[in-house]
């Protein structure tokens, strides 16, 4: 082994770990001491923090430490922390990245980011105000994000006297507490981060504390699990320089691997054996959970970017369906049947929440019945996806058990979650194999099934033309069906309301039932309002493999409530009916329709030939 | 190959390199056309050798682009060429031709309009032009306090703006990369690395960078308290100045008569290490575009520049 200067073989692995506390709890300021302490405050910083002292601070002319921390204008204008801020200090033994979360309840997203990379969770305590709502908050996401070391830090001693007794009625009350948050390690330290009391140095003011000091505690806590755990490396990136080369690189996220040891792929179900581990720096012996590499294998076996690959001998969970804790991130709420992009790793597919089982109340824990999670909301959900996962529980793997949610239409992160279980329903309820396939009932018919989903506002022609072309297509010979909004909620959807939820649930099984008569080899034509993108978007979903048509009756909405056939624009002006369609809940017109209807300029007559017109171009009809 | 390693890497560079190496992967599987942003750096060249790293034994499957103001320290062209031949990578020069045509310099039309001109419109033609959806930077969250809150895959709206509002979360190792029409994204592979963990990698890595961060007697001028050197004749030299050889580096380099040099005895990566341990002044101190205004890098970024 060459000779090394720095002792770095024996230098310990970087801890990164976030605050977290309420506001004006002094987090910033306290990050902002470790700071200036290790010397990570430079003299031109320095001048610049004098400056702002003077101008934004609020310690009276003295340093204002949090002032190094509040990077964005709109945070030193306002003297809050927005956003998650990443600081970096070192000491001879240890570099520490540290995630700053801001304390506002608003901001429960910052601080579950802030937590999802973390080891170790330094929560603070104002010593005048104990244990409040935020910290017991704080407390339960940690502790959901699967930290398992906490640092209780009680800041500001200076204001209470340095009264031991403050110390420990405050260190007894989390403890007790915690007790049910499984956390491996929860010291107390009593610290003021503005005066330094016990964060580098021992206090003199308070020699009743003999425990370390919190830089010493940060700099020897261990916080690796010790535990042995099964081979898993999701493959990133499939590497084919020439036709002699085929490895697949990524980063083993649990375990450790050899050339020789077998493997299984868990996308195809083969195994087989490592040939050699290649690196830039040559091949190695041996790599391990955190190590960037590229495996090559003694088998030609297709793997692609996505795949898991395993250790045989104790393989991850394999469904289509599971439960799942969810943090919710969007200001659209979450609605179950929707349905999003999961990214687990380097997969990503489509998933939708099948049922949320309950919300948690994050004050207590508490279980509470809810249909939808709102911003910063955490819950329990099952989740479907359309294909076949391989994951981890996250408690017993984060890299294979944790994933995103995000929105089709936005491409925001909707939503982050953690995988409890797989649920074996996909398994238990096995597609009975049919010996008469879609196709064959269609031919017999002399025509391609297929689905035509009309969508429109209220009023706006949908089953005036959607009867008419029903008429046409029984006179060609066509075998169709019709189903209509109005009729299918007096049936099958007669339990249904017309919140939200409800309406994605609408038309889920509006969807459903369509696909069955697809299957049947029908001509199917749907009038239902379907106000919203994404639901459209899931009935595609849905028929597949049916060709799908999304015909827009575009009427303005000003024409519909002239027309009102129903009357039914007359009563929701009235009040009458909430949540109406184009008055107070929103029509999303669609962007890209297979056909657009414009009814102001031509007769239910001519549509529907346009219909037919557009079905024969695309050989469905004859 | 640049030369082979000398050192073990401690556990926290080894952290620090597995990271990036999965960050340069993600990006080159999930989009359409990334490039990687040159800019002849230190950390541009820690970047280099980490993409080499990641595809090996492939080349890195993105091109590298350097944004050439024409105002660069000629040992940096030189480098930066020398580096390209070296290596065989594909290496696209772009230069702001309407900035040049109007006259913008650092000197007459001064660092404010020179970067905006030079730097940040030139990298918005050279991406639009060449219709890159992702670009990796080295830039790192300790060099600026609005850098501290950049997300590792930050997306940039129409026109490349960055808004520090809509940032997306950021959570475990999964980035969500989907772009909408207009969007690109801005890859930061080092963003959890600070600047004496950029010399220890070189150090053990035995990185090639250009010689200007090595202290040597080089001509220079006294100016707003710092050196500036006298790289080519374009300087005009104010009345009573006389450039003087002095034993100076740099500490980052960009277009020379923007970039102040240090009075220093650091030679090689180690001396550098040595004199970051004990060092009192950060390292942006010696970038004069920095202080122009309050929370200007912000701005700056806000605008499109990297």
């Amino acid at each position: 082994m060459p000779h090394d200067p720095e002792g770095a073989g024996a230098r310990r692995p970087l801890l990164r770990f976030l605050t977290c506390g309420s506001v004006d709890d002094g987090k910033s300021t306290l990050i902002g001491r470790l700071l200036y302490d290790s010397a990570a405050v430079h003299a031109d910083q320095l001048d610049a923090l004098k400056r702002d002292s003077q101008r934004f601070g609020t310690t009276g002319g003295d340093l204002d430490l949090s002032l190094l921390l509040d990077g964005l204008e709109d945070e030193r204008q306002q003297r809050i922390t927005i956003d998650v801020a990443y600081r970096f200090f070192s000491t001879s033994r240890r570099s520490f990245i540290v995630a700053d979360t801001p304390g506002h309840e608003q901001y429960t997203r910052n601080m579950a980011t802030g937590a999802s990379t973390a080891d170790l969770a330094l929560l603070l305590v104002d010593a005048r105000k104990g244990v409040l709502a935020q910290t017991r908050r704080h407390s339960l996401i940690c502790s959901l994000l699967g930290i398992r070391h906490v640092v209780l830090a009680i800041n500001k001693f200076d204001l209470v006297d340095y009264d031991a007794a403050v110390f420990a009625r405050i260190a007894e009350d989390y403890a007790r507490f915690a007790q049910a948050l499984g956390f491996a390690s929860l010291p107390a330290i009593p610290i003021s981060a503005r005066r330094g009391d016990n964060v580098t140095a021992p206090s003199p003011q308070m020699a009743w504390y003999d425990g370390p000091t919190l830089l010493a505690h940060l700099e020897t806590v261990e916080t690796g699990g010790a535990q042995v755990r099964p081979f898993r490396f999701p493959v990133q990136w499939v590497s084919r320089p020439n036709g002699d080369f085929r490895g697949f690189a990524g980063t083993v996220a649990a375990g450790a691997i050899a050339p020789g040891d077998a493997v299984l792929a868990m996308g195809s179900g083969r195994t087989t054996r490592i040939k050699e581990i290649v690196t830039f720096d040559g091949p190695c012996e041996r790599a391990e959970a955190g190590d960037a590499v590229t495996l090559t294998v003694t088998d030609e076996i297709d793997v692609t970017r996505g795949d898991l690959l395993v250790d045989p001998a104790s393989r991850p969970e394999h469904a289509d369906q599971f439960a799942a804790h969810i943090i919710w991130f969007q200001q659209e709420r979450l609605v179950p049947g929707r349905v999003y992009w999961l990214k687990l790793g380097p997969r990503s597919v489509l998933c939708s929440v099948t049922a949320l089982k309950h919300r948690i109340d994050i004050d207590n824990g508490a279980h509470v019945a809810a249909r939808t999670l709102d911003l910063n909301e955490i819950g329990f959900c099952n989740l479907s996806t359309n294909a076949p996962l391989a994951f981890d529980p996250y408690a017993a793997n984060h890299d294979t058990g944790a994933f995103i949610l995000i929105d089709r239409y936005t491409n925001e992160t909707a939503g982050a979650g953690m995988i409890a279980f797989a649920l074996h329903r996909a398994a238990n309820i096995e597609w009975q194999a049919l010996s008469v396939a879609a196709r064959d009932r269609a031919t017999q018919k002399s025509q391609e099934a297929a689905i035509l989903w009309f969508t429109g506002l209220s009023g706006a022609g949908k089953s005036t033309i959607a009867n008419r072309l029903e008429r046409k297509l029984l006179e060609l010979g066509c075998h169709t069906m019709l189903l209509d909004g109005d009729n299918v909620r007096h049936g099958l959807n007669r339990d249904l309301g017309f919140t939200d939820t409800d309406r994605v649930e609408n038309i889920r099984r509006a969807g459903e039932v369509a696909k069955l008569m697809g299957e049947a080899g029908l001509i199917v034509i749907t009038a239902f309002i379907s106000p919203f993108r994404a639901d459209r978007q899931m009935v595609r979903e849905i028929a597949a493999p049916h060709a799908f048509l999304e015909v827009f009756v575009d009427t303005p909405l000003a024409e519909c409530q002239r027309r009102d056939p129903k009357g039914l624009y007359a009563r929701a002006a009235a009040g009458a009916i909430p949540n109406f369609t184009g008055l107070d809940s929103p029509y999303e017109a669609p962007e890209t329709p297979e056909l657009r209807l414009d009814t102001m300029g031509a007769d239910a007559d001519t549509l529907a030939d346009r219909i037919i017109a557009e079905l024969r171009r695309r050989e469905l009809i004859r | 190959m640049d030369g082979a390693r000398r050192r073990p890497l401690p556990a926290d560079l080894r952290q620090l390199e597995s990271e990036a190496i999965g960050i340069l992967r993600e990006a080159a599987a999930e989009f359409r056309k990334p490039v990687l942003l040159y800019s002849i750096g230190k950390d541009s060249s820690v970047l280099l050798r980490l993409a080499l790293k990641a595809f090996h034994p492939a080349k890195p499957p993105f091109p590298v682009l350097h944004i050439d103001t024409t105002w660069k320290f000629r040992e940096m062209i030189a480098f930066r060429d020398q580096t390209a031949r070296r290596l065989q990578i594909e290496l696209i020069v772009h230069t702001n031709q309407e900035g040049l045509d109007r006259g913008i310099n650092p000197i007459a039309s001064g660092s404010a309009l020179h970067t905006q001109v030079m730097k940040t419109e030139a990298l918005k033609q050279a991406l639009d032009r060449h219709g890159f959806d992702a670009a990796f930077g080295g830039a790192r969250r300790d060099e600026e306090k609005s850098r501290a809150k950049e997300r590792i895959f930050s997306i940039r709206g129409p026109g490349h703006s960055w808004n520090p509002r809509a940032q997306r979360p950021e959570l475990w190792r999964l980035f969500n990369t989907r772009l909408s029409p207009g969007e690109s994204m801005r890859v930061f592979p080092l963003s959890n690395w600070t600047e004496i963990d950029v010399w220890r990698y070189i150090e053990c890595e035995n990185i090639p960078v250009v010689p200007l961060y090595f202290a040597k007697e080089r001509p220079v001028v006294r100016r707003d308290g710092t050196w500036i050197m006298v790289d080519d004749d374009r300087l005009p030299l104010l009345p009573g100045e006389r450039p003087e050889l002095r034993r100076v580096r740099f500490r980052t380099l960009g277009c020379y008569p923007l970039s102040g040099a240090i009075e220093s005895p650091a030679a090689s990566p180690a001396d550098i290490i040595a004199e970051l341990r004990g060092a009192t002044v950060s390292e942006r101190q010696g970038r004069l575009i920095d202080g122009d205004a309050e929370a200007s890098m912000e701005r700056k970024k806000r605008e499109g520049y990297f």
